[in-house]
């Protein structure tokens, strides 16, 4: 199976009951099987974008492909299949033990009245050992810290074993050791063919692990592409509206602002 | 807690103990429920010799008319009630909601007030005028909560349910002022509080359908549960339609609730406690919190329900022991350190335990 497209044309959207309109004649091709970051200031709209990917909003114009297909034609059981997400405030009001927890990302494949079996405990143990998780499967969320928690959130997302996975900002309140792990399982979903899109604050994050990035300012993008080319002082100094420079210091590119 | 009896199979080592703990809370509840039987005023104080069920024809009659369908009767208001908490604590991701919220017990509580002092109701009437009540709360929290203009649905019930329960309690509050103080206010007043002492099995067997259908709904739907206590993003991305399946279970367990507040009236504490005690046994996962809460529930208003009839010459209204009762379990919950995974307290981090 050949890693999942997602392609919006012309889209435009408003949230009902502002007269603003945040997308107009939005079009964007995210390229398959590679990792794309979404880079913005607050309020650019990289939140929204993925929401209209998940059709959590649908567009008033305007088309959203994903895998060639339009996004209205799946199921919301056939989306969770497709698409993982990993939101930004993601909360559990209860004190679910890890492995509960990441068995909730099997829904998407049980009818409604179904409860979890041992092949998804088996897919959950899996992506708890893949995010090297085993050892707090019988923790409660709870008790953990806040690094341990997002990466179980992440592996909530994992054990849907989705196409495309979608993270919102998933390393803004991450210490470095804990934005490290994060990245690495970026990596590896995108080396097992996953198309995976986060949004993030941080330049630098781009620069280290997506392969593709899409700048984006008040509703619109400023530019899309390979990270190299996209990733330059005069871009980010017009996404961001302050002086932005792009320096190389040991063979790496660090964003200066 | 111990940790030995951990198995080697990756898949479910903890069911076994799990399942142990199932069986031993079903066999109390069937054991309550037999020793009901036995307990109440006649021949004397508390305890019936059970050969008179073959020898006393009086006894027989007392046991098959009045006894089973009142332990019945207080069976399946527990675990409705305790269900019913458990369901809407985790549509509403809120541990301290209740089945009474939304309008529903004090809707449920003017129609009685309403039947008794307006129309001078029989007891059957008294019921549909409480049920009918208890579900125009629903409806009036839900209609007000879709008009407003802010916030989630989650606020946006959580705040219309408490303007619709303040309005419906301002009614009682009229009611109780105009009644007769001398006839209409014993009756209703004690009805506010909560009894099952005229329960008769008509009164039984008109629960039963609505309570066992939301039952086994409910039971059904535990695993989904989980996802419906997610925020509506979460549980979006995750397949599930959040509005669609969480109006589906909203009416169904207010529609019981309604049902057993109608013949038993107002009884508190029941399922806010119960749920917090089954999760705290049973693990915060509602495929295993929802039947526990279900075989508590039963157990908790049995054993109320039994002290409520037998305990004094005269009955203690239900509704007060079950305050008593739930709210110092409650306080020694909350005092009592979190265990609510008790296999794992002393092993944090335990890398390497499962090899």
């Amino acid at each position: 199976m050949n890693p999942p497209t997602i392609s919006l044309s012309n889209v435009a959207f408003s949230y009902t009951g502002t007269t603003h309109t945040l997308f107009e004649g939005l079009s964007l091709d995210i390229p398959p099987g590679t990792t794309t970051a979404v880079l913005g200031p607050n309020g650019s709209g990289k939140t929204t974008l993925l929401h209209l990917i998940l059709g959590f909003v649908a567009p008033s114009d305007g088309v959203v492909l994903l895998a060639q297909r339009p996004r209205q034609l799946y199921s919301r059981r056939d989306l969770g299949k497709l698409i993982g997400l990993v939101s930004q405030n993601e909360s559990v009001p209860f004190n679910f033990t890890v492995l509960d927890y990441v068995l909730l990302g099997r829904a998407p494949h049980l009818q409604l009245l179904q409860t979890p079996g041992e092949a998804d405990i088996i897919v959950a143990q899996e992506v708890l050992a893949e995010t090297g998780l085993a050892h707090l499967e019988d923790r409660s969320i709870q008790s953990l810290s806040g690094g341990e928690r997002q990466l179980v959130m992440i592996a909530r997302a994992l054990a849907q074993r989705p196409r495309i996975l979608l993270l919102d900002e998933p390393t803004s309140h991450l210490d470095l050791g804990n934005k490290g792990l994060v990245l690495n399982i970026i990596k590896r979903q995108t080396a097992r063919g996953v198309t995976t899109v986060f949004t993030t604050h941080e330049p630098d994050l781009a620069e280290s692990v997506a392969a593709f990035v899409v700048l984006m300012r008040n509703g619109m993008v400023l530019a899309a592409g390979p990270t190299h080319e996209i990733l330059t002082a005069p871009n980010l100094t017009q996404t961001y509206g302050v002086p932005v420079d792009v320096v190389e210091i040991a063979g790496r590119r660090v964003i200066l602002s | 807690m111990t940790t030995a009896g951990q198995s080697h199979t990756p898949v479910l080592p903890k069911s076994n103990r799990l399942r142990r703990r199932f069986l031993s809370l079903g066999a109390l509840l069937i054991i309550t429920i037999a020793v009901s039987i036995f307990l109440g005023r006649y021949p004397e104080p508390y305890w019936m010799p059970p050969r008179l069920l073959w020898e006393d024809p009086l006894a027989q009659r007392l046991v098959l008319n009045l006894r089973i369908p009142r332990i019945l009767a207080a069976c399946l208001l527990g675990m409705v009630l305790s269900v019913a908490g458990t369901v809407l604590q985790m549509l509403f991701h809120n541990p301290l909601v209740e089945p009474g919220f939304l309008g529903v017990s004090q809707g449920a509580a003017f129609g009685a007030a309403l039947g008794i002092i307006v129309l001078g109701a029989s007891p059957l009437a008294l019921q549909a005028m409480a049920a009918a009540f208890a579900l125009l709360g629903l409806g009036l929290s839900a209609a007000l909560a879709r008009k407003m203009r802010f916030g989630g649905w989650t606020l946006r019930l959580i705040l219309a349910g408490i303007a619709v329960s303040a309005l419906f309690s301002a009614g009682v509050g009229l009611l109780k002022y105009v009644a007769d103080p001398l006839t209409q206010l014993p009756e209703l007043v004690f009805w506010l509080l909560g009894a099952l002492w005229s329960i008769t099995w008509t009164d039984t067997l008109s629960i039963l359908p609505v309570a066992v259908i939301a039952l086994v709904v409910a039971l059904l739907m535990r695993w989904r549960l989980n996802i419906l206590a997610l925020d509506d993003h979460t549980a979006l991305s995750l397949g599930s339609a959040p509005d669609r399946e969480r109006t589906v279970l909203l009416v169904i367990v207010v529609a019981a609730t309604a049902a057993v507040v109608s013949v038993a009236g107002i009884v508190n504490w029941v399922g806010l406690i119960v749920p917090q005690l089954a999760r705290r046994i049973f693990g915060a996962d509602a495929q295993r919190a929802l039947p526990g809460s279900l075989l508590l529930g039963g157990i908790f208003a049995v054993v109320c329900d039994d002290i409520a009839r037998v305990a004094f010459v005269g009955e203690i209204p239900l509704g007060i022991l079950t305050s008593l009762l739930g709210a110092l379990l409650f306080a020694a919950l909350m005092i009592s350190p979190q265990r609510s995974q008790p296999q794992t307290q002393d092993t944090p981090a335990a890398g390497g335990r499962r090899e």
